[in-house]
């Protein structure tokens, strides 16, 4: 799982702390950045996480590719502002939520997906009142972690096959062998599921 | 199109089409102009999801798809991922994936068999257009801190092609109806 995800292994004090204190933690930041505004806060905000990427230790080539995304909508924000109302408020509102998208994206980089999703099993444990099952959430998961590259490899197979006869067709030629593999699958995992006594409920 | 399903059949279900929605947002499949452009089809995924599950299991599978890219999957078209996707200003728009579906499956469902691909376009285009740019274009105002009129300039760009993709969601969804009369 680890080659899929975007983990990088590490043993710094971010990446021992507890995946549910990362995530208060990430809570309390999103819910404070509403209220500290101005443009020196928005620097001091993506300064502190910058820090922490190094202390973490993230290599600065995965720090580039969290934060190319950001560009595509954060330069052409950046320029609206700084027009419509000038330097100070540009970099306060872009600047603060390029540092929530990295603190965000931190924690993601330091938390295994496993204990991520123990948080989320956890997390999920209040709702059984209302009808949802923990255990069920966490044997989804573990189907939905499964399925990506089983259905990545499907749409490649018939992305590839539909090249080999010309590609003709148009995107329904594509799309409906892939939904119909897609069915197929799930009636194999549903049975395998059913053999193995799994979601009966 | 109900036929009673067991719980471990919908969660296999479930689980597939969240697979599924992933695949169409890394598999780039389409060179529409004749050269390689990246074209996301991502949300043609969330509506046909919506289509074929219905709205109960559709928005679930919305859901789980979304958890897996919360979890740290880098699973959003050009591989984008983690929590940090969810503090951007197009949050509104994953927010309101899992409804949309709903809305789109709900109004198929509802209809019933046989599938009218008039009615399911219109499906589409209330649940994957009209729903999800009510939840999408606010937030990315207020994260953006762009006026409610800036934003809605912004988005129009994205309709002419969001059309497209309900067109082609409803014409997908007709053939694998055809094909799969027991959903």
């Amino acid at each position: 799982m680890t080659t899929l995800g975007l983990y990088v292994p590490g043993n710094s004090p971010l990446h021992r702390m507890p995946a549910s204190a990362k995530l208060l933690l990430l809570v309390a930041a999103a819910i404070g950045s509403l209220f500290v505004t101005g443009p020196y806060a928005a620097l001091a905000a993506c300064a502190f996480v910058l820090t922490l990427y190094a202390v973490a230790r993230i290599p600065w080539r995965v720090l580039l590719v969290q934060a190319r995304p950001i560009a595509w909508f954060g330069v052409p924000l950046l320029a609206f502002h700084v027009i419509v109302n000038g330097w100070a408020k540009a970099v306060a509102v872009v600047g603060m939520f390029v540092a929530l998208i990295l603190l965000a994206a931190l924690v993601t980089l330091t938390t295994r997906v496993v204990d991520l999703t123990d948080v989320v099993v956890r997390g999920v444990r209040p709702l059984r009142r209302v009808g949802v099952d923990p255990e069920r959430v966490g044997l989804l998961v573990a189907l939905g972690i499964r399925a990506v590259p089983v259905m990545v490899t499907v749409a490649a197979e018939v992305r590839d096959a539909r090249r080999a006869r010309g590609g003709a067709g148009g995107p329904s030629a594509y799309l409906v062998p892939v939904v119909l593999r897609a069915l197929r699958q799930a009636d194999r995992v549903g049975e395998a599921l059913v053999a193995r006594g799994a979601g009966e409920s | 199109m109900a036929r009673p399903r067991s719980s471990a059949q919908d969660l296999a279900l479930i689980a597939t089409f969240a697979g599924f929605i992933a695949a169409l947002g890394l598999v780039p499949a389409f060179s529409p102009f004749g050269f390689p452009v990246p074209v996301t089809i991502q949300s043609l995924g969330i509506m046909l999801t919506g289509a074929i599950l219905g709205a109960r299991r559709g928005a679930s599978a919305v859901l789980l798809f979304l958890a897996l890219v919360a979890l740290g999957l880098p699973l959003l078209s050009g591989g984008r991922g983690g929590l940090g996707v969810f503090a951007g200003p197009s949050a509104g728009y994953l927010i309101g994936f899992p409804i949309a579906a709903a809305v789109v499956g709900w109004l198929i469902h509802r209809r019933g068999a046989p599938y009218s691909p008039v009615w399911g376009f219109f499906a589409m285009v209330v649940g994957g257009i009209a729903v999800l740019y009510s939840i999408g274009i606010p937030v990315t105002a207020w994260r953006a801190d762009l006026s409610l009129w800036a934003a809605v300039t912004g988005s129009s760009l994205f309709v002419v092609g969001d059309l497209v993709k309900a067109l082609i969601a409803a014409s997908v969804a007709g053939a694998v109806f055809r094909a799969r009369p027991d959903l």
